[in-house]
């Protein structure tokens, strides 16, 4: 079946079945593969794209049930809380083996826009869901205080 | 299982420094006879000294890495070393894996292999990439030394410029060409400590930009034209074989392509992911598990409790244990069970593979590069120099992707065979698959009895372990099996850094039809915990502090001590914890760095603790990238911390129990302490940082628990132990 969906600000379709994750149209289809499959049951995040700015497990997404959402993922992802994050992100040197942090990014991103300045137990229940098997958690948690920094200045 | 033995890998030639012909990606390759610029190139670089180097006419210094990285530092690492002698700057530097060639890429401190693991990419690299940097310089400063008509001893080369007094300068790429005429240096001078300008600094690490923006290529995102899709269904009982399969209603699924029957099992081929992943839900398999495991884990440890009662295979025995037991004023006794681990990278595995009948192309985070080209060549008939392994960025590993037998290469092997056409297959491997596919940290039990005098010294130990062994039957048994005993069952008691006069160790190896693989530091994950929390036991029993207890038994250990002494210092080791927060020690070594860590608990009314706070020190020698060292001192800990708190992997009549993330619960950024990484100031050969922080967190916790509630957890996970409401 054909899908038309709106990704990172294109019109792009997709001929997959209707229950194919929106993971698999974005990555085989069109060829998006900054976005990752680590568990395929929305248990690690690593899928993590926006459906409409919000964050969403985009494994547990069926194409059919997009519609009319736009989509971004992490290779279009773009503005104030998105660019502090990936400065604090480099400035610390955060990813290990990187394959979870686009969906890091991508929620610690999200965090931002929600809430410029938050505490450790913020960082804690918005990043709950984002599994880092390198266990770069530490750093996760000093980027995003830097980001909030960065966005201040 | 195969046995892997080198062949074909490469044939000697002449050594030489020899320049691109053609065009833009002329550049200068050390060592290499190769008329290409490229890293792909090097493949056929047969017999060459030092393929490590290559510099572009841009300027752009590309190192080859040898080693696989997952996530742990090793290409910034080595390109760290190279740039250090060629004094060359930071944003020129670049870095690409190295072709599989085990003559040019071998590991020098446990080849013939080319491979990555025990924690030894910088240690066996740190003077072969210096001096391929060193030669590099010393060539491009002769050349620019002819072309300026000036002594070479009057250029200097600072930050990627090449100058002299008169006023003259370039660049490298200026020069790269001309140095190819050069002779190479036999021995290039390296510099002296004093002198570094990168080693000992913290340069940001070259892959992670990309990997903040979802670039980097792992092989889940490698595509070929053409290419199809494939899972493997395997049988859920470790050794169980296919009897009968019905693909009808597989093939009906919408992108499936074709089911067919490989040796691991039914094979589902399909246009792309996800109807792969559907078609292999829709088969029907009938599996004959007569040769399978079919025993569940609480049968195996009522086995090995059993075992741990009766005498094993003797592989230390200093004085006489038993005799000084006997004779002891106190005896401490501890039973303790390690249950199997999966590794569980962020990556499920995956691989792809094109084969055309002579040659085949495989890319996927490859570990054991030579391995992998050796089980390929077998299965598809094909000499080793026609496997072209094309490593990619991997996501994590944990000792996953070293595997003996290249089982995850293999099967792609056998599937690209039974395909029989020209097309890339790539093999995808769901969490379940990975959760549930073995290869696991083995299970253990140990049991110790220790005792003091009445002066409180240790002067018996008796310690028995029983597992499996995870090198016997494979390439590397000849190099870690001795007489019986798997080195890697024992690292940690056999070499046990405390001074103890009587000292008695046996093993027990079982057989048991589960593989099992290295696991983040191996033995060390499991003899570390039974000896630091061991000595925490004793130590009270003599009425002592743990930090001076260890120290009294550590006076020939200077580098334990070292560490010892910097991580009580740092966590305010002697004064009173913070209210509600109570601490506990471990020092241990691995892969020759010595960790120190103290953890510091609370614990609330109702039973729950959480760690706080990680101090961590670390004698790694020459700390070659400081902040590297931090991270993975924070990642290793975290890694061995998640497992001790919550993970075990278990069989019910052979069928593991856990099957994803939701059954097998990582690590979570709110179980996160806070970590101190300091380093012990050293002159030593720099050695691996990989691995040496797992082991002492879980015994500095279960010491931090002991300190607060007096119960001692000896069985892993924690929630195993009474007091963890389990």
């Amino acid at each position: 079946m054909r899908f038309d969906l709106t990704v990172n600000g294109s019109k792009r379709t997709v001929d997959v079945d209707p229950d194919t994750p929106l993971l698999w149209a974005l990555r085989d289809e069109l060829n998006l593969t900054g976005t990752k499959f680590g568990c395929g049951i929305a248990a690690c995040g690593s899928c993590t794209v926006y459906l409409d700015g919000e964050p969403t497990r985009s494994c547990q997404t069926m194409v059919e049930d997009v519609g009319e959402a736009k989509v971004t993922t992490i290779d279009a992802l773009s503005g104030k809380p998105a660019e502090a994050v990936q400065a604090a992100w480099r400035e610390l040197d955060v990813p290990q083996c990187g394959y979870c942090q686009s969906g890091q990014i991508m929620a610690a991103a999200a965090l931002l826009n929600e809430n410029a300045k938050p505490s450790d137990e913020d960082i804690n229940d918005a990043m709950d869901g984002n599994v880092c098997r390198c266990v770069s958690y530490h750093r996760i948690r000093k980027a995003i205080h830097r980001a909030a920094e960065l966005m201040e200045a | 299982m195969n046995f892997f033995v080198p062949q074909n890998v490469s044939k000697p030639s002449r050594r030489g420094f020899l320049i691109a012909a053609g065009g833009t990606t002329a550049g200068l390759m050390i060592g290499s006879n190769l008329s290409l610029g490229t890293a792909e190139a090097a493949k056929t670089a047969e017999g060459a000294f030092n393929p490590f180097v290559i510099i572009a006419p841009d300027s752009t210094v590309t190192v080859l890495s040898k080693h696989l990285d997952k996530g742990q530092g090793a290409a910034t690492g080595l390109a760290t070393l190279v740039a250090e002698e060629l004094d060359a700057s930071w944003d020129q530097m670049h870095v690409e894996f190295a072709p599989a060639n085990a003559k040019l890429y071998n590991n020098l401190q446990w080849g013939p292999y080319q491979g990555t693991g025990g924690s030894s990419a910088i240690a066996n690299s740190y003077t072969q990439y210096r001096s391929a940097g060193a030669a590099a310089k010393e060539m491009l400063v002769a050349a620019a030394a002819k072309a300026w008509g000036v002594p070479a001893g009057e250029i200097k080369v600072e930050m990627g410029k090449i100058s002299h007094s008169s006023g003259k300068s370039g660049t490298f790429g200026e020069f790269a060409a001309a140095a190819s005429a050069m002779p190479v240096p036999e021995k290039p001078a390296l510099k002296s400590p004093d002198q570094f300008a990168y080693i000992g600094k913290s340069f940001p690490r070259l892959d992670v930009k990309g990997k903040t923006e979802g670039a980097p290529i792992f092989a889940l995102d490698v595509k070929r034209e053409n290419m199809l899709v494939a899972t493997i269904a395997r049988s859920p009982k470790f050794g169980g074989t296919v009897k009968s399969f019905d693909a009808t209603e597989a093939k009906k699924v919408n992108g499936v392509v074709d089911v067919i029957q490989i040796p691991a099992g039914i094979a589902v081929v399909a246009k792309s992911t996800w109807p792969a992943l559907k078609g292999r839900e829709a088969l029907t398999i009938e599996w004959d598990f007569s040769k399978a495991e079919t025993r569940s884990s609480d049968q195996l440890f009522e086995e090995y409790r059993e075992l741990a009662g009766k005498p094993g295979k003797v592989f230390r025995s200093t004085g006489d244990a038993e005799a000084a037991l006997a004779k002891a004023d106190k005896v401490v006794e501890g039973d303790f069970e390690f249950p199997f681990l999966a590794h569980a990278p962020m990556e499920p595995h995956d691989v792809v593979i094109e084969f055309d009948g002579k040659t085949a192309d495989i890319w996927t985070g490859s570990q054991l590069q030579t391995v992998d080209q050796y089980v390929t060549s077998k299965t598809l008939g094909i000499e080793l120099p026609n496997v072209n392994i094309h490593t990619v960025w991997a996501g994590g590993s944990f000792g996953r992707r070293a595997i003996y037998d290249s089982h995850i290469v293999g099967e792609a092997a056998q599937l690209a065979k039974a395909w029989g056409k020209k097309q890339p297959l790539k093999i995808v491997w769901s969490r379940e698959d990975d959760i549930k596919g073995g290869y696991y940290r083995p299970m253990y039990v140990h049991r110790v009895k220790a005792g003091l005098d009445a002066d409180g010294n240790v002067i018996a130990w008796h310690h028995r372990i029983v597992g499996q062994s995870i090198l016997t039957g494979t390439p590397f048994e000849a190099l870690l099996v001795k007489d019986g005993i798997d080195h890697s069952s024992v690292e940690g008691v056999t070499n046990i850094a405390y001074d103890i006069p009587n000292m008695h160790g046996e093993l027990h190896t079982v057989k048991v039809g589960v593989p099992v693989l290295w696991w983040r530091a191996v033995g060390h994950t499991h003899t570390a915990f039974v000896v630091e929390t061991m000595i925490d036991d004793l130590a009270k029993a003599a009425g002592k502090d743990p930090v001076e207890f260890r120290m009294g038994l550590l006076k020939k250990k200077p580098r334990h001590m070292g560490a010892l002494k910097l991580a009580a210092e740092k966590a305010g080791w002697g004064s009173d914890a913070p209210e509600g927060r109570f601490r506990g020690v471990a020092v241990h070594e691995s892969f020759s760095s010595y960790v120190a860590e103290i953890a510091e608990i609370s614990t609330s009314e109702d039973g729950e603790y959480k760690v706080e706070r990680v101090v961590c020190a670390v004698d790694c020698g020459v700390a070659v990238n400081p902040d590297n060292i931090a991270a993975q001192m924070e990642g290793g800990l975290g890694y061995g911390l998640g497992h001790a708190m919550r993970n075990e992997i278990t069989l019910t009549d052979g069928e593991v129990d856990q099957a994803n993330f939701d059954t097998y619960e990582p690590m979570r950024i709110s179980d996160m302490p806070n970590v101190e990484t300091y380093i012990v100031p050293s002159t030593e050969a720099p050695t691996g940082v990989g691995e040496p922080g797992t082991p002492p967190v879980a015994p500095a916790v279960s010491n931090a628990i002991f300190a607060a509630t007096g119960t001692r957890w000896r069985r892993l996970p924690f929630t195993k132990n009474e007091g963890t409401g389990s």
